[in-house]
């Protein structure tokens, strides 16, 4: 991996680089989202193409007739940023072999937790089965943020959205979100991670190892949402710390079926309610009568992150 | 921005020059202003990394102040600062004060 073993990255030698998302766009105040994609483009080094899902990032970065991007970028709609992304890899490497293409070039999807999990599945699956040389970013903040915070396959256990709302009958999200990035590693991709933005260098790390691994890459990595999750403006890197110290959101990395766990806060592990308390969708949760709730929800995570050791232990580096 | 007609408009709705948003200011959304105190920066450039509007302003591997233009006060530079001996080089006070 040379990529990886350069001289290591600080942000003082980052801060060189060409910011490749423009101020200006119209994501809220203190969305995790840009914070996520100005870090991934300051990892690449080379010309890259982005393809974009429908979502809070692409209807607001791309306001015609602004763009907030500074590398090619294209939308075509909700479900296809991974056949999109696709297609242009596949013409990338047609004329390159034609020569009419020299340049090295990485090809990226970026899509929100409804247009990876749900909408943009199929089309994620195939692209990741069929072994395009590309790199499928989900930004998850466990909902549709952008058109009004309902409930996606994301979304975790409990949540308050407009779809699925607190009240007498149902106390917010009945079921468990699904691991897509476990999902994705069961495609048997060349590689596949969780990062977090509070963590840049490893954020980074990722999404160079990703880029230069040969075959299709995914990267799951948590963007906090303070409308949907209802919390202040300025908590967007502490939410996503704690979702990593509490093990909501492990930081691992598959990288051709091995398994790493790239932080493990061992006894420092901090209960869910750390995390969870902080966010208005998740109030009900500590009101009383709700114990079990709470409860359940630490049993999630606790039965998540040691099934995700296991995995580490038995298909880790021995 | 002056309005395109139909002969203008490029096709497929493409936007040609990249970066153009920075031209759009997005400043006056803030309700908090963040403020540098320089003297209690210890130049670690994490209000840089973690701004999500790019308006953190690093010359020479030096944070030298704010975009205010795009700044949306959201206040995740001051919240991440760690500041000197439990000072905060960046902290929030309300616009227009």
């Amino acid at each position: 991996m040379s990529a990886t073993q350069e001289k290591p990255m600080t942000l003082k030698s980052l801060s060189h680089k060409k910011d490749n998302l423009s101020g200006g766009h119209r994501m809220c105040s203190g969305c995790g989202a840009p914070t996520v994609v100005r870090q991934v483009l300051l990892a690449i080094d080379e010309p890259v193409v982005i393809a974009n899902a429908t979502g809070c990032l692409e209807v607001s970065t791309c306001l015609f007739p602004y763009t907030a991007w500074r590398v090619p970028w294209m939308h075509s709609a909700f479900e296809n940023a991974a056949a999109t992304a696709s297609g242009i890899e596949t013409m990338y490497r047609s004329l390159r072999k034609q020569g009419k293409l020299k340049k090295e070039m990485k090809f990226i999807a970026f899509g929100g937790d409804g247009g990876t999990y749900d909408i943009g599945f199929q089309a994620l699956s195939g692209a990741m089965e069929r072994g395009h040389q590309l790199l499928y970013i989900c930004y998850d903040n466990g909902a549709y943020m952008n058109t009004g915070i309902q409930r996606s396959s994301a979304t975790p256990m409990g949540a308050d959205t407009t779809t699925q709302p607190v009240g007498s009958k149902i106390p917010g999200k009945t079921v468990r979100r699904k691991d897509l990035t476990r999902i994705m590693a069961a495609h048997n991709v060349a590689y596949a991670a969780q990062a977090s933005p509070h963590n840049w260098r490893d954020l980074m790390t990722k999404v160079k190892k990703a880029l230069a691994t040969n075959g299709p890459a995914y990267m799951g990595i948590m963007a906090p949402c303070n409308r949907g999750w209802r919390t202040q403006t300025n908590d967007s890197i502490l939410l996503s710390r704690l979702a990593v110290d509490t093990c909501y959101w492990p930081l691992y990395e598959v990288e051709g079926g091995k398994w790493t766990i790239n932080y493990d806060p061992k006894d420092k592990k901090k209960p869910i309610a750390e995390w969870l308390k902080p966010q208005g969708r998740f109030k009900h949760l500590f009101a009383p009568g709700n114990e079990a709730l709470l409860e359940r929800f630490q049993k999630l995570v606790d039965d998540d992150w040691e099934s995700l050791q296991k995995l580490a232990a038995a298909f880790g580096a021995k | 921005m002056k309005q395109m007609n139909w002969k203008e408009l490029p096709h497929a709705g493409t936007v040609l020059k990249a970066g153009n948003a920075n031209e759009y200011k997005t400043g006056s959304w803030r309700t908090y202003k963040p403020k540098w105190v320089e003297e209690n920066c210890i130049q670690c450039l994490f209000c840089w990394i973690y701004c999500p509007d790019s308006a953190v302003v690093v010359k020479d591997e030096k944070m030298t102040g704010f975009d205010y233009d795009h700044c949306k006060g959201c206040g995740v530079c001051a919240m991440e600062c760690p500041g000197k001996k439990g000072n905060k080089a960046i902290v929030m006070e309300e616009e227009g004060k």
